[in-house]
């Protein structure tokens, strides 16, 4: 049945660019949630305005990022925006394709975490003198953020998750992108594969484990 | 943008890709969520400590992006076990599993938002393990897990555009081998954007109102 002959040692000698590749992962997934929060921040705000226009946008977003595949999404920003004849590299619309997904899986976590905020406490907050803009970053801001870690450390995994979807742009320096060239060489597709396998779920669970410390120190009280 | 080369042809075959991308997602959430149940009813019985060796496994299938796990299973049957098999048997499989693993969470959820007491006073009124399940549980499961499960399975039907990595030509795929004739990207990729909007959201909306509906009672 086992007719097959592992070469653990050929793929294991690649490990050093796949490690690599891993850090242009991380660098993607980091890089990506950090727009993906700035931009769903101020989605919300758009929200919170109350002006049509604004919160029109602010749906249209959410709804579109999480109703389409973000393979799609990612499709859309290199080769869509190639139609108006603007030319992104794989890493851009790689980036802006998980930001854009990103924002929007946000965005309504934080409709979410909103509710369970008080709305006395915005009045609160306005009574006192803050202008709404600084009851919103002073008061509401903070304890969304809060509540929302939760939901924002599973984003983050779905981040790194969806760096592998970089292959239909022909992204070749991430984790994903590196294994596939080296299968491209060498055909072992199982063991290079097997090793990207356990490198994503090392990434994902550390993520995971110091979401977890983070959230025990930060939170105390 | 109007005067496009495409024609009727090319339209069923985008249904086609359409079609394929329905079945995938379908069997898949069909199998996924028989063993999510299985699996999900097994981890609350047996408890959190015996089913350590379980989740850890359904865990992998979470920790790990689905193109990996398609491209690894894939390698695995027919080059390791030299076995010839449709890649479409190899993407539903996967699929299934991927379904499983969050299925059965889903499910744990579920049953452990039924009271204690509630089922304890199904057992006292003389009912068995299989009838407290049946008549007390699910129908109260149900209401916990439904809106969770509408957004796996509509999960699922978004994730299903990664199986053209082997070989299964689906909405997606389709749209692509339809741009590299027609070099109209943008148009194209509108029409299967459209499509896979056109199904998730209505879903989605229902999905929201029912976890609205049954959430305050």
């Amino acid at each position: 049945m086992f007719n097959y002959n592992f070469r653990w040692n050929q793929a294991l000698s690649s490990l050093p660019q796949m490690l690599e590749g891993a850090l242009v992962t991380i660098e993607i997934a980091v890089l990506s949630m950090a727009i993906g929060i700035t931009v769903a921040i101020l989605l919300t705000l758009f929200r919170l305005s109350g002006s049509r226009p604004l919160s029109a946008i602010a749906t249209t977003w959410v709804e579109i990022a999480r109703n389409t595949p973000a393979l799609f999404q990612i499709y859309m920003v290199h080769f869509g925006l190639g139609g108006f004849g603007i030319h992104l590299s794989p890493y851009l619309s790689l980036l802006i394709g998980i930001a854009f997904n990103n924002a929007g899986y946000l965005t309504e976590n934080f409709r979410g975490a909103l509710k369970a905020i008080p709305e006395t406490q915005t009045r609160a907050a306005r009574s006192l003198g803050m202008s709404p803009i600084q009851a919103f970053q002073n008061v509401i801001l903070p304890q969304m953020l809060r509540i929302s870690f939760l939901p924002m450390t599973n984003q983050m995994v779905w981040a790194i998750l969806m760096t592998s979807l970089g292959a239909v742009v022909a992204m070749n320096t991430d984790l994903y992108g590196v294994t596939s060239e080296l299968n491209a060489r060498t055909f072992r597709t199982f063991e290079l594969f097997a090793i990207a396998a356990v490198i994503f779920y090392v990434i994902t669970k550390a993520i995971t484990l110091s979401a977890r410390l983070l959230a025990a120190r930060l939170f105390r009280y | 943008m109007f005067d496009t080369a495409l024609t009727a042809n090319d339209l069923v075959f985008l249904a086609k890709g359409a079609g394929m991308t329905l079945l995938v997602t379908a069997s898949s959430v069909f199998f996924g969520t028989i063993l999510g149940i299985l699996f999900g009813v097994i981890r609350y019985q047996i408890g959190p400590w015996w089913a350590t060796p379980m989740t850890l496994v359904l865990d992998v299938f979470r920790s790990i992006p689905l193109l990996i796990q398609l491209v690894l299973a894939n390698a695995f049957i027919t080059t390791v076990l030299g076995l010839r098999i449709s890649g479409f048997a190899v993407a539903c499989g996967v699929l299934s599993l991927y379904t499983a693993a969050y299925c059965a969470e889903i499910v744990r959820g579920g049953i452990e938002a039924v009271p204690q007491t509630l089922r304890r006073a199904a057992r006292s009124l003389g009912m068995t393990w299989g009838q407290d399940m049946t008549y007390v549980v699910l129908p109260l499961a149900t209401r916990v897990a439904l809106p969770s499960w509408i957004g796996l399975a509509l999960g699922v039907m978004k994730d299903s555009a990664l199986v053209y990595i082997v070989q299964v030509v689906e909405l997606l795929k389709s749209t692509q081998i339809l741009i590299t004739r027609l070099q109209e990207p943008l148009f194209l990729l509108m029409i299967c954007g459209l499509f896979y909007f056109l199904i998730s959201f209505p879903i989605a909306r229902f999905g929201g109102y029912l976890e609205k509906r049954w959430s305050n009672d």
